[in-house]
């Protein structure tokens, strides 16, 4: 399985290279919302819960608009076929797309909380950028699992970009809430305060729980 | 097939309704604080754990499809989780009277209960139309089952997530369901509970019983007309059409 | 269950297909003898290509039995999918890759030497385009391209769906040894070209509206029967 999953993966990313439609669209849309931010709110700048807040509903959203260019290459040029006729495990699929969306979504962030920072994060957050990037990562990771999850329940349907989000959205919030909870302190005008661990281990079950799910059931959305 | 014990069932279920009816009118007692208004609290609860253990069962009947392709187990994982969106629907809106009675908002963001049962409808609100979207009969059940499994285990980590969320900045508003209840109280919501629960079986057999003559007519009346092709389903729907 | 390897290549009894509510496959019974070709007539929408797909693992019957190579479908179709080679109206290729890289993309996957890629470039005579993205090749040459990738792991049955289709008269020449009869491998082959398939085939079958209104040895039938079909 190893070897399918390394072969998707680079096929993807080589792909993504090439083209450059998933993460420069994301990263586009990230910076756009951080400006309607500005103006929706009306604020110079954010700090503490209302600075997690808006990264991580922008980073949501931004992650959406990935997960429904996931699967585009398969369904419009027969990858599925190609996929499907090969001796391999079909949960390598999964695997492969999950962490592609990982490294689209670290790709973004990259760029997209500099941005954030520069724009309307009033303070530095230098103070606390290994704590940042950890739970940056956690957070990737159950958005990686469970993007793909609803992509692959989205492969079936017609209705396709409508289904994603709405299925997505909802099934995020608790992973969105450990997220914004957990980043609130480090992001404190008055300085970055402790990473509250509760909330880690909150981001981590999730992971776990919709990892090894995910891994179980989606074998069944690629047969016919 | 489904229809067995249907009738005792119903008669149990008029039973434990009308004795909670009974109950919550002429035996529970007016809250201190809340006055008679209080009382809706013995339909909101009961509506609202009723229809978490639906979704749920429905989770549990999408695996038992998976594991063995028999599209029964498909059928009563739709009708469990799609009674239990009205249900659902009908919490949420006693909750938000109980609310607006009781605290005067018609919404409450410091009650986790409610926050988070708010978000599990929204993920079951997609139930049907992810159903409706996909014309292939097998794939429509597999897709469903999936879904099922995912968001029947999704419903225990949003709850903790949001009351881990909310308990910190605000405390518990319902104190009248916690463990603090006067022996009154408890048993009218126990009865309130079970018939609750009793009603909801009873729904759930007696739309698979009628769902499967729906079936059994739609295939007589095809072999009378002389069709052969007795094995395929008729139109396009969320509900499964086939066993 | 171990699948036996002197039995047919393909063994189908009563199969059938739905789509939604569509027939698209009922009632096809045949047997293929290994290193044997099998023609499938018929008009569009006869089910040809469901039949195909239905060989090739990618659908489960919905009734009656199928099995390829031995191993019964769905249940054993892990067993046959590296074994099987499938020809689909697709070219089944991701555009924004170079031939090449589809290729030791689709080699990797089916844990086949990168070694062969070459090979079969140079087989079909396209290996001076083979760094270019399959976007920037013609029809013919990314049906050429997707030959290769059918043959990538040496399968023992081929499932050709209009496999010249496209191809000038110089590449039909090129790739008849790889994929005509005498490769000498099991073939599904379905064609428009009566003549050429009749030519091509033992085994004839003739679908319409899904159910099989033609099947016999293809020295039984004539070209003017299968035109019926068409009808």
């Amino acid at each position: 399985m190893r070897r399918a999953v390394s072969a998707l993966v680079r096929k993807d990313l080589r792909v993504e290279l090439r083209t450059g439609e998933a993460v420069p669209s994301m990263l586009l849309f990230s910076v756009s919302t951080f400006v309607l931010f500005h103006f929706a709110i009306d604020r110079r700048s954010v700090e503490g819960d209302l600075a997690a807040g808006v990264l991580w509903v922008t980073l949501l959203f931004a992650a959406v608009l990935g997960i429904t260019r996931l699967f585009v290459a398969e369904r419009e040029q027969g990858g599925f076929d190609g996929f499907l006729l090969a001796p391999v495990d079909r949960t390598s699929l999964f695997v492969a797309k999950a962490t592609v969306l990982f490294c689209f979504l670290v790709a973004v962030e990259l760029a997209a909380v500099p941005a954030f920072a520069i724009l309307l994060l009033g303070p530095s957050p230098w103070g606390a950028v290994p704590e940042l990037i950890l739970v940056l990562l956690l957070a990737d990771a159950g958005i990686a699992v469970v993007g793909t999850l609803v992509g692959g329940l989205g492969i079936q349907t017609r209705a396709r970009e409508l289904i994603v989000p709405i299925l997505a959205l909802p099934l995020m919030i608790p992973l969105a809430i450990a997220a914004a909870r957990a980043t609130e302190p480090l992001l404190l005008e008055a300085g970055a305060e402790a990473l509250p661990g509760r909330w880690l281990l909150v981001l981590g079950l999730y992971d776990l729980v919709f990892g090894l799910l995910a891994f179980a059931v989606f074998d069944f959305l690629l047969e016919e | 097939m489904f229809s067995r014990g249907l009738k005792p069932l119903a008669i149990a279920s008029v039973v434990l309704i009308v004795g909670a009816f009974a109950l919550v009118f002429f035996y529970a007692p007016n809250d201190a604080d809340q006055g008679f208004i209080q009382k809706i609290f013995y339909l909101h609860v009961p509506l609202a754990i009723v229809a978490l253990c639906g979704f749920v069962a429905g989770g549990v009947w999408g695996l038992r499809y998976l594991r063995d392709g028999d599209r029964a187990n498909d059928l009563r994982s739709y009708v469990a989780i799609h009674l239990s969106l009205i249900l659902g629907l009908a919490a949420l809106i006693t909750g938000s009277i109980w609310a607006k009675a009781a605290w005067g908002h018609w919404w409450m963001w410091e009650e986790p209960t409610l926050v988070s049962f708010l978000i599990v409808f929204l993920l079951y609100a997609c139930y049907t139309p992810l159903r409706f979207s996909i014309e292939d009969p097998e794939r429509q059940a597999r897709t469903a089952a999936v879904f099922s499994i995912v968001a029947g285990a999704f419903v225990p980590l949003n709850f903790i997530a949001v009351r881990m969320a909310e308990s910190l900045a605000h405390p518990r508003v319902l104190t009248a369901t916690g463990g603090s209840m006067p022996g009154e109280m408890r048993l009218t919501f126990l009865v309130s509970l079970i018939g609750m629960a009793v009603l909801f079986v009873t729904l759930c057999k007696y739309e698979l019983a009628s769902k499967r003559a729906a079936m059994q007519l739609r295939a007589l009346k095809r072999r009378l007309a002389d069709e052969e092709d007795d094995w395929l389903p008729a139109r396009r729907s969320a509900a499964p059409q086939q066993i | 269950m171990a699948g036996t390897d002197d039995g047919p290549a393909v063994a189908l009894r009563e199969l059938g297909r739905a789509y939604g509510d569509r027939v698209a496959l009922a009632g096809v019974s045949l047997e293929l003898p290994r290193g044997s070709t099998l023609a499938v007539f018929g008009a569009n929408g006869a089910g040809k290509t469901t039949l195909l797909r239905v060989l090739a693992t990618l659908l489960r019957p919905h009734k009656g039995d199928a099995s390829v190579l031995g191993h019964a479908l769905p249940d054993e179709g892990w067993a046959v999918r590296g074994r099987i080679g499938l020809l689909a109206h697709d070219p089944l290729l991701y555009r924004d890759l170079t031939a090449r890289e589809n290729l030791e993309f689709h080699a990797r996957l089916h844990d086949v030497a990168a070694a062969r890629v070459p090979v079969l470039l140079d087989a079909v005579g396209m290996t001076r385009r083979a760094d270019d993205p399959v976007r920037s090749l013609s029809r013919g040459m990314a049906q050429r391209i997707a030959i290769c990738r059918a043959l990538l792991h040496e399968p023992e049955l081929l499932l050709l769906d209009e496999p010249l289709a496209n191809l000038d008269p110089g590449a039909a020449s090129r790739v008849e040894p790889l994929i005509g009869r005498s490769a000498g491998v099991a073939r599904v082959l379905i064609s428009h070209d009566v003549e050429l398939g009749l030519a091509e085939a033992d085994l004839v079958l003739g679908l319409r509206g899904g159910r099989p209104e033609l099947l016999a040895p293809a020295a039984d039938v004539g070209a003017g029967d299968l035109r019926e079909l068409y009808r």
